[in-house]
């Protein structure tokens, strides 16, 4: 640990200064707010960031939606600003809105907002540590967002507009410019934003695995870590190791693009009448590549919303976590078994059909350790008793949707299955279930639940609960009927899809759709207001409001700078809920022995 | 925390999940949103496979979601009595959850082989039919005329017209000049990308005449959703008479174009 934070353990205050130094209040405030090394702002930075692109994500799916319901009218507000022709959108820019709707909540919203967000705020508290192993890297993982905020940004802004090819960007779409409006500078700031998000990314992932295998307080065992340390462990693993063929592969696309190599384009390849100067790659290559990172990504945007809902699932069902073990398994499962599967995305690709069925297997098989770890979940609420929280409601209902997610994921890994639904809204219906109704409602279940622990303040829990309902009825309104079209066939990423004889009958049930949508991003207002009213108005949370067991509860809302004021030091794992013999319901990792409570503890093992 | 009402309010909502999940797809059909009608051979069993996915997982989905309700309605903490069970896991249920499932997926997995080995694998042999081009935004179909051949002086030039024979095997060659497409057939549970620089066979057998949409499944830029043919399947006789007639109006017309040969040829 370093010196540094090792001597301000004592102090209270983010805002406490050095002795012997002149206040400089500027200098100090930039060092304290902006350019933070504590772990805890920086978290807090990427939360804010992540938040605000959430918002802008959220309202590009709306401007998707408006002209799948109702193509080609007038958009309200969004019109005057881009479309060309009166308030009607160019099919151009519908392209446009897709990829860049894709793009932000996947780069700049879930991945930076569980790994940099969470990641950062609750490993070094979790795990009993004062700060990051690296704590100058993990600033820089925070302000190298800030390139990629601005260049993809700025795309919108270019000639061409910002990238229009799909957040998969494949070649030769992505990488001629004369195939596409967008493939012109829009994709190649989208692809210097992405290497950004990358390098950012991979700073972080570093500093995860070092401070999570070197920095765990005494006696805080791997097998006594949270369940959300552990997915933030294996997450950091995954990044670390997928994330260099990403980088590679999207150079190689910019090389491409700029120089002409041709590592993607195909001899003889026309494209708008124009011959190609270059030839002799493939653009298969670059799907291969492409979903050796994104495929493991999928769980990267996954896996610590699995981790943080179990341990809010337990502290409300006021139950030990069912199968600690094999929950950590299935984990590392998954992410084994993550890198020998991103054929299921090429199934219609061309790529070899018999290369098709060796990842149908690993595809069906990577379903297991998501079955256990729901098996576990509802093991885990059996028996308990359920305090109906904001945050448990939210956490409950990851459950309930990421099964929906999970199951439909099997008709996609059945190959015969997957040439009908394959590119159409059943897939569409399938990974917002995961990343939406699994993700998005872990992450709410987390700041409902760790808000008391940033700003010592507990958010309001009746404009929670009219925040989940709402959230929870429109998202099934919008994604639950994504399966349906699917069904019909409904393909992806057309402007207009009525002028088929097999979709013509589908447009009022895709305006009932939108109207779901609507409904589920006007529902954020009231998340908005309550998340900016608790954090100045809340009730005072003290430092464990829940009665949860982890040591991030041990320590002052909000902990200062160098978080504990004591030094923790473990003595159980972190699930000792409603102990026989206990007179209090829960047993902290930080409580001293007990005899009661040890040979409790002792037998049930 | 809370009342007993807001427990059985809570409970509700979640029992909600699969009783209106089971019910939007078993209403679906009735408005006419499912699966487009079937007309190729290897489609039922892939109907029949989605049928048998969906039944599967819809017993998985009504037994999960029950249960989560169940422990929801049960467990509630104004409700239950006395503390909650203090138990770790079980070794039992592990290996039970654990080997079911892992044994089900296997199986599906398996199941599934043969089809896809019909649709994907087993190619019959034979010439091409026709050879389809995608471009943005259009299909380019070129048949190979009456010597049989692709490449030769009595090929036919269509675009976004094709036509196919009922009741016997067609072999598509699909290819793209430009960017990726992808050669969707809903009616006849028919995908396949055509890759710039690729020579992709699809093949099928149609069963019933009539009309049905070809539609442009993979993003090919700005006009992607209006890359839309038409596919008329229809008796030996017909196809082959309109295989004539089309072929006269060409050569009374125009020679073939010459950008479509140059961008067609091998």
């Amino acid at each position: 640990m370093s010196t540094a934070t090792a001597s301000t353990l004592s102090h209270g205050t983010a805002t406490s200064l050095p002795p012997a130094r002149k206040p400089r209040p500027v200098a100090e405030f930039l060092s304290t707010y902006v350019f933070s090394k504590d772990h805890k702002v920086i978290g807090l930075q990427f939360l804010f960031s992540t938040l605000l692109w959430f918002l802008i994500g959220g309202l590009l799916a709306l401007a998707v939606r408006w002209q799948i319901a109702w193509p080609w009218s007038d958009v309200p507000v969004l019109g005057k600003l881009f479309a060309q022709q009166g308030g009607q959108m160019a099919p151009e820019f519908y392209t446009m809105l897709f990829t860049m709707h894709a793009t932000v909540m996947i780069f700049l919203v879930i991945i930076p907002i569980l790994a940099g967000a969470f990641g950062n705020f609750l490993i070094p508290l979790m795990i009993g540590a004062d700060d990051m192993a690296f704590p100058t890297l993990n600033m820089l993982s925070y302000w190298f967002m800030w390139p990629a905020f601005l260049l993809f940004g700025a795309s919108f802004f270019v000639e061409g507009g910002a990238a229009s090819g799909g957040w998969t960007s494949y070649p030769p779409l992505s990488t001629n410019v004369n195939s596409a409006p967008g493939s012109g500078w829009g994709q190649t700031l989208w692809l210097l934003g992405l290497t950004m998000v990358g390098v950012s990314s991979m700073l972080g992932s570093v500093n995860y695995m070092t401070t999570i295998i070197l920095m765990r307080a005494p006696g805080m065992t791997m097998f006594r870590l949270p369940m959300t340390i552990w997915a933030m462990f294996i997450t950091a693993v995954l990044q670390a190791f997928a994330l260099p063929v990403l980088t590679a592969a999207g150079f190689m696309q910019l090389t491409d693009r700029m120089i002409g190599t041709g590592f993607f384009t195909p001899e003889g390849n026309v494209v708008n009448n124009s011959l190609a100067s270059t030839g002799g790659g493939q653009p298969l290559l670059w799907q291969h590549l492409f979903w050796f990172y994104s495929h493991p990504a999928v769980y990267i945007m996954i896996l610590p919303a699995m981790g943080m809902v179990s341990d809010i699932l337990t502290t409300f069902a006021r139950k030990p976590l069912f199968g600690y073990r094999p929950m950590v398994y299935s984990i590392a499962g998954i992410a084994g078994l993550g890198f020998i599967v991103w054929g299921h995305h090429m199934f219609m690709s061309g790529m070899n059909p018999a290369l098709g069925i060796t990842f149908m297997v690993s595809t069906m098989m990577i379903a297991l350790p998501s079955a256990v770890k729901t098996f576990n979940w509802l093991g885990t609420v059996w028996g308990g008793r359920i305090q109906f929280t904001t945050s448990m409601l939210f956490a409950l209902s990851f459950v309930s949707m990421f099964i929906i997610g999970g199951l439909s994921g099997i008709f996609m890994a059945a190959t015969p299955v997957d040439i009908f639904i394959h590119d159409t809204y059943f897939i569409v219906a399938h990974f917002h279930y995961v990343l939406f109704a699994g993700t998005a409602m872990g992450v709410w279940a987390a700041i409902y639940f760790w808000f008391p622990k940033m700003f010592g303040r507990t958010m309001n829990e009746f404009w929670g609960k009219v925040h989940f309902f709402l959230t929870f009825i429109f998202l099934n309104g919008t994604f639950f009927t994504m399966h349906i079209l699917g069904a019909v066939g409904f393909p992806r990423r057309l402007a207009d899809a009525y002028h088929y004889e097999t979709f013509h009958h589908l447009q009022p049930l895709n305006a009932f759709l939108t109207w779901c949508a609507i409904g589920m991003v006007a529902s954020q207002i009231i998340f908005a207001a309550n998340f900016f009213w608790s954090m100045f108005f809340g009730p005072i949370a003290g430092r464990n409001p829940w009665n949860s067991n982890t040591l991030e509860w041990s320590a002052p809302s909000p902990p200062g700078h160098g978080n504990f004021d004591f030094q923790p030091v473990v003595y159980r794992g972190p699930y000792e809920y409603s102990v026989p013999g206990v007179e209090k319901d829960h047993l902290m990792q930080t409580d001293p022995p007990n005899a009661v409570a040890a040979a409790a503890v002792a037998a049930a093992h | 925390m809370g009342s007993r009402l807001g427990g059985i309010f809570w409970s509700l909502i979640f029992l909600a999940v699969p009783v209106l999940g089971v019910a939007t797809f078993a209403i679906a059909p009735s408005y006419n949103i499912w699966l487009p009608k079937n007309v190729s051979e290897h489609g039922s069993s892939i109907d029949g496979l989605f049928y048998f996915i969906l039944a599967l997982t819809g017993v998985v989905f009504i037994a999960t979601e029950g249960l989560l309700f169940w422990f929801i309605w049960k467990y509630d903490a104004a409700k239950a009595k006395g503390p909650a069970t203090y138990i770790h896991g079980s070794h039992t249920l592990e290996v039970v959850w654990t080997i079911i499932p892992a044994a089900t997926l296997l199986f599906l997995a398996i199941y599934q082989m043969n089809t896809w080995a019909d649709v994907k694998m087993r190619r019959p042999a034979m010439a091409p039919t026709v050879e389809v081009v995608a471009r943005q935004f259009e299909w380019r179909l070129r048949y190979p005329g009456r010597d049989g051949m692709l490449g030769t002086r009595d090929d036919l030039f269509l675009t976004n017209d094709l036509h196919l024979p009922v009741d016997e095997d067609v072999l598509i060659q699909l290819k793209s000049m430009d960017v990726l497409h992808s050669f969707f057939l809903p009616n006849f549970r028919i995908k396949q990308d055509a890759v710039p620089g690729m020579k992709i066979p699809v093949w099928f057998k149609a069963k019933e005449t009539g009309q049905f949409d070809i539609v442009c499944a993979e993003l090919c830029g700005w006009g992607h959703y209006k890359m839309k043919g038409r596919v008329t399947i229809e008796s030996r006789a017909d196809f082959d008479r309109w295989l004539e007639e089309t072929y006269a109006r060409q050569e009374a017309t125009q020679p073939a174009p010459e950008d479509t040969v140059a961008a067609a040829a091998d």
